[in-house]
């Protein structure tokens, strides 16, 4: 018999997720640590966690990891990056951390283009505080500070972070994914795994943007947020590569 | 070792270069511009990194980051600037990461001015972010002073796993004077410097639990950040054997003058002419604003000391109140303060102290 599947030795072995049933995080950062072993990266990688519940993961990981202050995770990945090249640096980032918060620090980052890796958790609202709207809430999306939903006239329409980068010149490779059904979970992992080779391989500033849900907060459960996300998150942010400068270099 | 003419910024720059400060991260600020213009300049020379960041808050935050990874680092700023930072040194304190940071304070509160001043004591000394966190502080009264206590200051920082600052003013940071500069560290011992922290520094390990490393400004568990602050208060309390002040001439002095950084520069040279004058003046200078020397102010023979004179460039004054803590009601303190961008001078000193001697 061939073993075809076992759990990354990047989780904790003693530790059980403690994130809500059907939230994406447990997911994604399996995905992350399969690619860092297969990779051979695992023992060479520095983790820049977001606040919030991307911080959580603190709690899981079984490598070495920095919790950056609320939305400083590009800054904190550029000290670390910038004073050891060799390491594989990724900041993992959620929606207000990376487009509120932190909107200076990313896009700056992703304007020096910083020689790291940036994965953006989008799900369009604020986890661990307890659902208050965030940059990437989509209009009418109820929040807990916008009780009656997202107003454009008050509140603006979401951000398009990986759009917005796709302005500077300097970012290598964009793309935005989702983990709602297995197909995407194989192409979130393909994302994850260009991006960190395109910074083994010195390319420079490259974003994976992953659509999530949040069950929890978007008041619903498992697989009513999912509906949700594919009726309406995948609306908003369409799934695709937005930038991928290494087929620009094929072309010529 | 020979002597250099350099202004206070960029002795201060080259000192830290000299003490293994490999990266240095800051955004433009007066009166420190001369600081990062430095590194930029001085940084490629030496294999380091300069970067300027988008804010003072992205800079403190790549400090934190390549702190973190081992690397000397060290950013600057004033004032207002430093505000701005508090966030990114109170996570250096949580999380346990040396680094270093200079203040050449400028007038406040606000944007405040630009002339320097002496208007972030209690910010310095007592709550330079949230969270209770201390830090070694060093207030230099020449640009030698400035020189030698950056150079230590990373050894500090090192030694105790904490932040250190240096409390400059615009004064020391904007004027030239000539300066003996410490020696170069080498590659070998910058190298052997990073080497050491190679077990705590986020830069990729072994995949066990015992050989990870995880840099945590803060904790799940109440009972780890009971613990952890525990520690932390068990490190501030080792810092008596650190104390470093100067007195002069207190032997029969019937006033003393109480005053650090620049103020206090300028208040010995009031001294040296009072004591021409026959005024019988002393001074006592705290050099460790963070902690406090109040065991300076039993140096006083109280017999004879009529008042002690606070000298500080703040208004309302924050130094006089840790001199009150050190005085102990054993005399009055009386006052002399500017504020506004305008440098202590010494007639006003001289005044204030004939004053107080004859109340």
């Amino acid at each position: 018999m061939e073993k075809i599947y076992t759990r990354t030795k990047t989780i904790q072995e003693d530790k059980v997720s403690g994130f809500c049933p059907g939230c994406m995080h447990s997911t994604v950062m399996k995905l992350i640590g399969e690619v860092l072993e297969e990779l051979g990266q695992v023992q060479n990688t520095a983790c820049v966690l977001g606040i919030g519940c991307c911080g959580l993961h603190m709690d899981y990981m079984a490598y070495d990891n920095i919790t950056a202050p609320h939305g400083r995770a590009c800054a904190v990945a550029t000290g670390i990056k910038r004073t050891n090249p060799d390491t594989l640096v990724y900041t993992y980032q959620g929606d207000g951390d990376l487009a509120s918060i932190g909107l200076a620090e990313t896009l700056s980052a992703a304007n020096r283009g910083e020689n790291f890796s940036v994965i953006f958790i989008n799900n369009g609202i604020y986890g661990m505080t307890g659902g208050q709207m965030a940059p990437t809430t989509l209009v009418g999306m109820k929040a807990t500070t916008a009780p009656k939903g997202r107003d454009p006239k008050e509140h603006g329409y979401p951000m398009h972070m990986c759009e917005i980068m796709n302005q500077l010149v300097a970012p290598y490779y964009l793309e935005r994914t989702s983990c709602n059904n297995p197909a995407n979970v194989r192409k979130t992992k393909a994302a994850i795994k260009k991006a960190f080779m395109n910074q083994l391989e010195g390319k420079g500033f490259s974003m994976v943007e992953i659509v999530t849900n949040c069950p929890t907060n978007w008041g619903t459960d498992a697989l009513g947020s999912l509906e949700y996300l594919e009726q309406n998150m995948l609306k908003e942010f369409p799934l695709g590569v937005i930038r991928d400068k290494s087929l620009e270099e094929e072309g010529k | 070792m020979s002597r250099v003419f350099m202004k206070g910024c960029e002795a201060i720059a080259e000192a830290a270069v000299r003490a293994g400060c490999r990266f240095f991260a800051g955004y433009p600020i007066t009166p420190q511009n001369e600081i990062p213009e430095y590194f930029s300049r001085r940084m490629p020379e030496v294999g380091g990194t300069f970067v300027q960041g988008e804010s003072e808050v992205a800079s403190i935050s790549m400090v934190y980051g390549a702190a973190s990874s081992g690397t000397r680092a060290m950013t600057s700023s004033s004032s207002c600037g430093i505000a701005l930072k508090s966030e990114g040194i109170s996570y250096c304190a949580s999380a346990r990461i040396p680094m270093v940071y200079v203040n050449v304070s400028r007038g406040g509160p606000g944007v405040g001015s630009i002339q320097p001043a002496q208007m972030d004591y209690m910010q310095a000394t007592k709550a330079s972010g949230n969270g209770g966190f201390q830090m070694l502080v060093f207030a230099p009264s020449t640009v030698q002073e400035a020189v030698d206590m950056t150079y230590a200051a990373f050894d500090y920082a090192d030694r105790d796993r904490n932040p250190v600052l240096i409390l400059a003013d615009g004064v020391i940071g904007t004027m030239m004077e000539p300066v003996e500069l410490p020696p170069m560290r080498s590659d070998e011992e910058i190298r052997a410097i990073k080497e050491n922290k190679r077990s705590w520094a986020c830069v990729g390990h072994e995949l066990d639990y015992a050989h990870r490393a995880w840099i945590e400004p803060g904790q799940w568990s109440t009972a780890v950040m009971q613990r952890t602050n525990e520690k932390a208060a068990a490190l501030y309390e080792s810092w008596e054997k650190d104390l470093r002040w100067e007195e002069y001439r207190l032997e029969d002095a019937e006033l003393v003058i109480a005053a650090y950084g620049i103020s206090a520069r300028i208040a010995r040279s009031a001294v040296n002419l009072l004591r021409q004058e026959g005024y019988p003046v002393g001074l006592i200078r705290p050099i460790t604003v963070n902690p406090f020397p109040y065991k300076a102010f039993d140096q006083i023979d109280y017999r004879k000391c009529k008042a002690v004179l606070d000298v500080e460039m703040s208004i309302p004054a924050q130094f006089l109140r840790d001199v009150s803590i050190g005085v102990k009601d054993r005399c009055p303190i009386t006052t002399c303060l500017c504020s506004g961008g305008n440098i202590m001078s010494r007639e006003s000193i001289i005044e204030a102290a004939k004053k107080s001697l004859e109340a």
